[in-house]
């Protein structure tokens, strides 16, 4: 009896995965391990003078943004107000705009293949565009300003909300659009009273969390002209008023802080 | 009334759903289905609102053939066939009121509805309706937060919301247990002799189809090979139903403890 099940132990145990995932696996795994010891390589080869100096640069350059010349945060209130409300317009925006788009990118609203399969496209294009160069182009076009820093952000955030959108209605609970459906409702009606109530909580939350990322990215918008506090940062850091910048690092690091509490607060309450 | 003349249907991928369908069922008949898993109840069921659409044949519904109608006279289909799911089909983040409001869908606007703009007498009409299924006390509750016997009750107040002339219900009590099941069946039955609504069910429970149905359709590999009262019927008619001895699984029981 002991013996047999022995026996099992040792030689008849199955493993956990089947032979060939655990081959494919560990290929991954040293496939990807392969990258970093080789780009650990090179990136040491072509470093300049590697970390030997930049040590002792390092702490000279922090030596000079300190300590930060708050004085100044009164003047630059105004510039953070209007990044501020860069990204509140263009998350409005964007957010309005997500509703036709995401539910025309959704594969089980839209039965209609072409229709699907071209919103699609448009917005995996819409992604793959850095918001920074979008900034670039509208900058280019209207000059610097606010205007094409809202531009840049709509579309920035348009791309990200459709996309993580219109994967939570593909995920939804498909029985109570049947049931609606069967009790007569168009397609409006299904959507309204099946689709919404079910993915309201997450669209909230995604916007929010989009509204966040927007915050920091009008920041780093203002760097090539694209209006608000960035634009102000970058002209202290061109005239090496290293002091007048650590100010406003500060002031962001603030209002980015607390902006995020408040959300975070809001989605808690909404989930 | 309802007449499938001919009725066949095959799947996109070319499983046939139905045969051959030939049957009529009369106004405020009480008819259960019955038949294996597989055997096409579903699918009968449901061409009769066309939420699957049969391929050959006529299916009539108020003497009209439905299969050539198109989304607007569909709708107008949908709303005087009213259907009972398996698995409820609640929203479940929304409330009771709300979820049995979505039965009057079908007649109410698309701006009114949006808007929550219900008329007057669809709000009475819907409260009414959940009184009669004795559950009027939760129309707040979020519909997540009741039992599946309190939500498949909910799917009844909203048919009966609908108003509808023909009740159709999908499997309703096979994801419930036997007290429940009976209660549910006792509504359905309730309901089909005080409105004078001709009820369709699927069941797969032998000793429930007897004892609530007036008629049985036996099906099989998408054909009819049983269609009779239920007075005709008995053990045997279920075991060439089934094509196989009657078993234990195929009885619900607990009539006695309901």
């Amino acid at each position: 009896m002991t013996n047999q099940s022995k026996d099992v132990v040792k030689g008849k145990t199955p493993s956990l995965y089947p032979v060939k995932t655990k081959a494919q696996v560990s290929i991954i795994f040293i496939v990807i391990l392969g990258f970093y010891f080789f780009s650990m390589f090179w990136t040491q080869r072509e470093m300049v003078g590697g970390f030997g100096d930049s040590l002792g640069n390092m702490f000279t350059v922090i030596g000079k943004f300190f300590p930060p010349n708050l004085s100044v945060i009164p003047a630059i209130l105004e510039p953070m107000a209007q990044t501020i409300q860069m990204a509140i317009v263009a998350t409005t925006c964007a957010a309005i705009l997500t509703v036709p788009l995401a539910l025309m990118s959704a594969q089980n609203i839209t039965t209609f293949k072409p229709l699907y399969y071209a919103t699609r496209t448009l917005m995996n294009i819409l992604r793959t565009i850095p918001d920074l160069v979008l900034a670039v182009i509208f900058v280019g076009l209207f000059g610097i300003g606010v205007l094409p820093g809202i531009l840049a952000l709509f579309i920035f955030s348009l791309g990200i909300l459709a996309k993580l959108i219109s994967e939570t209605i593909e995920s939804v609970d498909m029985n109570p659009l049947e049931a609606m459906r069967a009790s007569g409702g168009n397609v409006f009606q299904v959507i309204f009273f099946g689709l919404v109530p079910q993915v309201l909580p997450q669209f909230t939350s995604f916007v929010l969390y989009v509204f966040e990322i927007n915050i920091r990215a009008s920041v780093v918008l203002g760097l090539v002209g694209a209006g608000g506090i960035g634009l102000v940062l970058n002209q202290q850091l061109g005239f090496y008023n290293y002091q007048n910048a650590m100010a406003i690092i500060v002031l962001i690091f603030v209002v980015v802080i607390v902006i995020e509490y408040i959300s975070n607060k809001l989605r808690e309450a909404l989930i | 009334m309802i007449q499938f003349k001919d009725v066949g249907l095959v799947y996109p991928n070319g499983t046939e759903g139905l045969k051959n369908v030939n049957v009529t069922i009369n106004d405020g008949e009480f008819v259960v289905i019955v038949g294996l898993s597989g055997a096409g109840k579903s699918t009968f069921i449901r061409s009769i609102n066309r939420l699957v659409t049969p391929t050959k044949g006529s299916l009539l519904v108020d003497n009209e053939d439905i299969l050539s109608y198109r989304s607007g006279e569909l709708r107008k289909l949908r709303t005087k066939v009213g259907m009972i799911f398996q698995n409820y089909n609640l929203v479940k983040r929304s409330n009771v009121l709300k979820n049995v409001l979505a039965g009057r869908l079908g007649h109410t606007g698309t701006l009114r509805s949006i808007l929550n703009l219900y008329k007057k007498e669809d709000v009475g009409l819907a409260y009414e309706s959940l009184q009669r299924v004795n559950i009027s006390e939760k129309i707040y509750n979020r519909a997540d937060e009741l039992s599946g016997g309190q939500q498949q009750r909910v799917s009844i107040a909203r048919v009966l919301t609908q108003k509808p002339g023909y009740i159709l219900a999908d499997e309703p009590v096979a994801s419930l247990d036997p007290p429940t099941s009976h209660q549910v069946m006792s509504y359905l039955k309730k309901i089909n002799k005080e409105d004078n609504i001709t009820t369709i069910v699927n069941l797969h429970f032998i000793d429930m189809a007897m004892e609530y149905a007036d008629r049985i359709i036996g099906m099989r590999a998408g054909e009819v090979v049983f269609d009779g009262p239920v007075s005709e019927v008995n053990e045997k008619t279920f075991e060439e139903i089934y094509g196989r001895s009657i078993r234990e699984d195929d009885l619900r029981g607990g009539a006695d403890e309901s």
